[in-house]
């Protein structure tokens, strides 16, 4: 139910992403303070600005679960999340080498972007623990969903937080009163930013097929480890 | 703060090269790692589900000649 589609997707993605390395090297201008390094700008914040969306839609997706009881929205909250703790590692790294690159430090404690990003990616990185600590899967999927609700609200809010506070050194890009991004500088963001929303989703989706498939292979273990009508119980063998 | 290059003089090409080269590599090598774990784990349920498929095909046909003997020995 959930593959379909992926193949299309996958596609998509893989031009997109080539479509965005070959702009980020071939076509946008190097900048005039940083130079070659800020070529860590076209992934380091497409894949924060999707990680943090993708906090907020499996918030989204818990709400959806808490309303109508449904199942397949709590995994769709799960997968999310769990996706963007994925990309949110790689918005860490990737933000690390570019600090020790433009700063000279590989992390800077009192600057409130990167902090504000460590809390949030802390916050759900408790998610696991908190989820797998309940047994039962209804309370499981319950509890979990209550979690993704206020961590979800809790983003957006923490964002707004740091974008009124005083910056040290991290830019502020889209927010400043002269210009910002030049054309070209700011087409290659944009289709970076695509690329990087297309992988978020692709790679989502792959996973909800994963556990879609397994679900069912479960069922149907279940179903073949009934008692036969009429005869003994006849256990499937172990699939390792 | 003072201990933080404010305009830092922009890195040569030579040295900016392996930043740059490691945050892309890093992110590739962590979406490739994803997704061969996740091809491993369709590998797996499409094994299972072959190895279950096999099963429920031998349950049938097992029932079928169950079926078959109780209907000979009735017969008889």
């Amino acid at each position: 139910m959930y593959g379909k589609g992926l193949r299309p997707l996958s596609i998509a993605t893989v031009v997109a992403v080539a479509a965005a390395l070959s702009l980020t090297f071939f076509y946008a201008p190097l900048d005039a303070d940083q130079g070659f390094v800020q070529k860590i700008f076209y992934l380091h914040v497409p894949i924060s600005i999707v990680a943090l969306c993708g906090f907020v839609a499996g918030g989204v997706f818990a709400i959806l679960h808490l309303r109508s009881g449904e199942r397949r929205w709590d995994a769709y909250s799960y997968v999310s999340i769990h996706m963007s703790v994925i990309f949110g590692v790689a918005v860490l790294i990737t933000g690390a080498i570019w600090a020790k690159a433009s700063w000279g430090h590989w992390w800077v404690w009192d600057e409130p972007t990167l902090v504000s990003f460590l809390i949030v990616f802390l916050m759900y990185a408790t998610y696991y623990p908190f989820r797998y600590a309940i047994e039962d899967p209804e309370r499981q999927a319950r509890y979990a969903s209550v979690f993704a609700v206020t961590a979800g609200a809790f983003v957006p809010l923490n964002f707004m937080a740091v974008r009124m506070a005083e910056s040290l050194v991290h830019p502020r890009t889209f927010a400043t009163a002269n210009g910002g991004l030049p054309g070209e500088m700011m087409f290659t963001f944009l289709v970076a930013l695509l690329a990087m929303g297309l992988l978020w989703v692709t790679l989502v989706k792959l996973e909800l097929t994963a556990k879609s498939a397994s679900g069912q292979l479960k069922r149907l273990r279940r179903a073949l480890d009934a008692p036969a009508p009429g005869g003994g119980s006849r256990i499937a063998p172990e699939v390792s | 703060m003072d201990f933080l290059p404010l305009a830092a003089p922009a890195l040569p090409l030579d040295e900016a090269g392996k930043y740059v080269a490691g945050a892309y590599v890093v992110f590739m090598v962590l979406v490739l790692v994803y997704v061969s774990i996740m091809a491993a784990k369709l590998q797996r349920i499409e094994r299972e589900l072959k190895e279950l498929a096999g099963f429920a095909e031998n349950r049938a046909n097992g029932d079928q000649a169950d079926a078959d003997r109780e209907q000979v020995s009735a017969d008889v």
